[in-house]
Formats: C-alpha cells, structure tokens, sequence
C-alpha cells in the first residue's frame, strides 16, 4: 500500500515538472536550430547578423538569396499596431461598460457572446477576411492592394478583443465595492465613478489587457498568413501589402531544405518571436499580480 | 460584429450542406465531392491529443492544489510555466514539433528500433497530436485546478480524519467531486485543438490523400487546414467557393458544439454542487 500511495505521487510530481520542462525543450529546441545563425561559418556567409538586421529584402529564394529580417519586422508591427488600435478601444470600453453601467442581463448576453468569439477557430477569422472583408473594403476606400495590413489588422483585432475585454474585464470587477461607494457618496455621478475612481484603481489591470493582447497579435499566424497579402515590402503604408514574421515561418519552412541557411534563419524568427510573448506574458501577469496587491492594500 | 461574421457563413455555407458532403472524398481537384477525410483526421488527431494531454494536465492540476507542500517553491514556478506555455504562438508550437518531435524523436526511435529506415522521423499524426497536446496543456491545467478549488476543504479533512491517506482522499473524495471541472476542460482543449492550423502545418497534416489514416506514423487531413488549402491554393476559386463555406461552417459548428457543451457541463456541475 505505502509503495502505491509513493509510486502515484511521483508520478503526479513528475508530469507537473513536465509543464516546466516542456517550455525549457522549446526554447532549447527552437533555439539549438537558431544557433547555426552565430557558429557555422557556411550559414554566417550566406545569412550574417548585419544582413538579417541591417537590410531591406527578404528574398530567400532567388540565385543570390537575401534575408533581411526588417521588413518582416515592419510587417509584424503595423499589422500588430493597427489590431491594437481597432480592437483595444472597443474591448476596453466593452469592458468598462460590462462592469460600470451594464444591466444584468445585458452583462448575460455579451460574456458568452466573446466567449464565443474567443471560441473561433483563426483559420476561420483568416478566411473570413479573405473572402469577405478585404472585398468589402477595397470597394469601400478603394485600395490598390486587395490584401494589406489594415485588412490583417481589423482581421487580428477579432482575435485581440477577447484576450483583452477579459482580463480588463477581471481587473475592473476586481475594484473593491467600497470604492464605488465611496465615490457616490462624495456625490460623484456613476460615470466619473467608473472614470476618475475605478479605471485609475484598475489600471495596472488594462494595461497588462493590453500587454497580452499585444503578445496574441505578434504571434497569430493564420490570420495574417491569409489576410495580408504577404508580400514583404518594406513600407510605411498602412495599404500596402504586408507580411509579417510569423506568417513567413507558415509559408516557407514547408520549402526550406533542413541544415540550410533558410531553415535556420526561419529557427531564428521563430526564437524571436517565443522570446518577444514570453516577455510580454511576463510582464502581462506582472502587472496583474500588482493589481492584486495594490487592491489588497499591501 | 459577431452576427456579421455568423450571419455570412452560415446563409452561404448552408445551401452545400448535405450527408453526402460529410462522408464522400473530395474529387477533381477538390471542386466535387465532400470532405470525409478531413472531418476523420481531425477526430483522430483530436482523439490521440486527448489521450495525452487529460493525464499530464489533470496530474499537474491535482499536484499544484493537493500534492505540493505548503509555500513550495515549485508552484509558482509551474503555474508561471503554464501561463507562458498559453502564451506561445502558436506557430513556435508547429516549428517545436518538427524540430523535436520530427526530427529529433522520430529520428532517434528510428536509429534504434528500425535501423535507421525512415519510419517516425517524418510528419506523421502522432507528432501533430503531441504538438497539439502541448498547446492544450495550459487549457486543462487552468480548469482542472478551478474544479479542485472549488471542492470545499471540510471534505478533504473528513477524509483524513477518517484515515484516509492523501491519495484515497484524492482518488475517492476530490475527483468525484472535480470530475466536471476536468470534463470540461477536456472538451474547450478538444475544441481548441479541432480549430488549430498552425502547429499541424509541418508536423502532419497533408494537402491531399487518398487514403484515411490507420497508422501513427500516417499524415492526414485535417478540416482547418483543408479550409485554409482551399482558401489559398485552390486551382479554380469561383468552383471551390460552395463548398469552401461549408467547410468552415462544418468546422464552425464543431468547435460551438463543443464550446456549448462545456459550457453545459460546467453549469451542470456547478448547480450540483450547491446543493
């Protein structure tokens, strides 16, 4: 019975240091592959560090291939900036409306409904922009470009808005009663309740909402792989055609001879952007974990 | 918005929806027939996912609120570990798997067992559903644990008191008590999991087969990356159209079916154990 009783705890223990360790074997993986980048001289020659990050084309297929990392960069940013700036504001107020001023039943309605949302496949959010929205909105503004980063944006931003609304959502339910109270009772009217009182309280709150939010959009692969055109041009213009770090591993490590130049550069991207969420998680319940501590006064 | 986006699939993609869409294989380059294939391999690899990822999550689940000693240093490093296995794009998941899964573990069981014949170093379901497993992980761990939370710590103590040991009072007082939590974690991973492309892209999923997958080491189809072939790669956009839209409100369905479920079950649990 003992040996029983000691046999299934370790394995218990065992599977929750599996958790860990899984994360150490992706990095570890991601990165060994990544590495070549630095140590093999064939790979530095034909892909150095001043390349990668200090030109403009990205051709990895042509008879002189070219990687430059930038446009991809550039790509990922506007496409991750403009997913921000549609879908932020609206799951920021959608949350602020839930927990200030919606009757209950309407608070009933709108938290399955993301839910729900949160629920769609991204492969489902990409078609849907192909398909419909990007026609939409090229007969609406006219664009050149069918496909270009504003479509991939508004596309990411039905991605961003669940991860956001519901941790803002938490941060803002999370302000004490009593707080409120207080408020009203100074003879504040419910909305510089929920502007001047609850929103400060909650802050730290929406900004890690935003913080994540952000890490979602930099990693979403299909959406932007099908909605963005992916052409690796390196422009400022919101209309152009963009591509974006993610999508390029989706649609060249398919190609790309194992042990090669490409593979190990498309390794590197990958180790970026696993570096660049894994910081932005952090800091995301970071400032969570401080929003609680705040609220308990300590 | 979310009316919009439905609304549209659902008026376009009904009219092609018929039983004969659902069990035939696609024909003349994907612009006839069904997507039975398909709708087989996403059970498969969902099925072979399940499989791994309930034990390793549940485990981890009952460590973090039952096994691990007060004020471990562990548990916080774990759930930190959980947190940011959420994070991970996707897509890194799909380059871990090839870079471990493929060409690391496939390649070394084949060296040993088969003598280096190329029988698991490959793309095959089983490495897709490991990846997947992965990105499920942190889904069953967080829902798992929300169910542990939410059984009241007098049954654990009236287990004791009776002498119990830690594992009886796991096994007979805190899983039966848990067990819809733990469901419905199950069922929002499978969800997830049926939904997913990116990690499948190099780890197994096919373009087209001829043949449904029987063996572990078999690629397959899958539905979201059917929908996403046919969306980008098709020879003849206007003939696929039909049935590209039933496709994702096939895949639509699948994955509400199951969020709706879930969410049932969680109710379900919940009202059971008010009373």
């Amino acid at each position: 019975m003992r040996w029983v009783e000691r046999c299934i705890e370790t394995t218990i223990r065992a599977s929750a240091f599996t958790v860990i360790l899984a994360l150490v074997l992706i990095f570890v993986f991601i990165g060994k592959e990544a590495l070549p980048i630095l140590t093999s001289p064939s790979v530095r020659q034909e892909a150095s560090l001043r390349q990668l990050f200090g030109t403009i084309v990205w051709q990895p297929v042509s008879t002189v291939p070219q990687y430059g990392l930038l446009p991809l960069l550039l790509g990922t940013l506007k496409v991750t900036v403009i997913a921000l700036l549609v879908g932020g504001p609206l799951a920021l107020s959608a949350a602020l409306f839930t927990s200030e001023f919606a009757p209950p039943w309407v608070r009933e309605v709108l938290k399955p409904s993301v839910e729900l949302l949160a629920g769609i496949p991204s492969v489902v959010l990409g078609f849907f922009a192909l398909m419909v929205l990007a026609s939409w909105l090229q007969s609406v503004f006219g664009w050149t470009y069918r496909l270009n980063a504003v479509n991939a944006g508004i596309a990411l931003a039905f991605a961003v808005i669940p991860i956001v609304y519901t941790v803002a959502e938490d941060a803002l339910t999370s302000v004490p009663r009593s707080y409120r109270e207080g408020s009203i009772a100074m003879g504040a009217d419910a909305w510089q309740t929920a502007w001047r009182v609850v929103v400060p309280a909650a802050f730290p709150g929406i900004f890690a909402a935003c913080v994540l939010g952000f890490g979602r959009a930099i990693g979403e692969t299909m959406i932007v792989l099908m909605a963005s055109g992916n052409a690796p041009i390196f422009s400022a213009a919101l209309t152009d055609s963009a591509r974006s770090l993610s999508a390029t591993i989706a649609a060249e490590l398919g190609e790309v001879v194992v042990g090669s130049a490409p593979y190990h550069v498309l390794f590197l991207i990958g180790s970026l952007l696993f570096v660049l969420t894994f910081l932005t998680n952090l800091a995301g319940h970071w400032f969570v974990t401080r929003l609680r501590e705040k609220l308990e006064g300590r | 918005m979310l009316v919009v986006i439905l609304g549209n699939i659902v008026y376009v993609g009904w009219g092609h929806l018929s039983w004969e869409f659902l069990t035939q294989v696609p024909r003349a380059g994907m612009t006839q027939g069904g997507i039975y294939p398909a709708i087989f391999g996403t059970a498969a690899l969902v099925l072979l996912m399940t499989l791994a990822v309930l034990p390793l999550g549940v485990m981890t689940a009952i460590y973090l609120q039952e096994y691990a000693p007060q004020g471990s240093r562990w548990v916080p490093l774990v759930r930190l570990a959980v947190q940011n296995l959420a994070g991970v794009p996707a897509i890194v998941f799909g380059l871990f798997g090839l870079g471990f899964f493929v060409s690391f573990v496939g390649r070394e069981i084949d060296h040993f067992l088969y003598g280096g014949r190329l029988v698991y170093g490959q793309p095959a379901i089983l490495w897709a559903a490991l990846t997947m497993a992965l990105l499920t992980l942190p889904t069953v761990v967080v829902t798992t644990e929300e169910a542990l939370r939410a059984v009241p710590q007098g049954l654990r103590e009236v287990a004791y008191a009776l002498g119990a040991t830690r594992w009886q009072m796991v096994h007979h007082v805190v899983l039966p008590q848990a067990i819809g939590g733990m469901l419905t974690g199950g069922i929002l991973a499978v969800s997830r999991g049926a939904g997913e492309v990116a990690p499948i892209l190099f780890t197994g999923a096919a373009y087209y087969l001829p043949y449904l997958p029987t063996h572990l080491n078999d690629q397959f189809m899958e539905l979201g990356y059917h929908v996403y072939v046919m969306t980008t790669q098709s020879p003849d956009v206007e003939a696929t159209k039909p049935l590209l839209y039933s496709t994702v409100l096939v895949l639509l369905l699948l994955t509400f079916a199951l969020n709706f479920v879930a969410v049932l079950v969680r109710a379900q649990f919940r009202r059971r154990q008010m009373r």
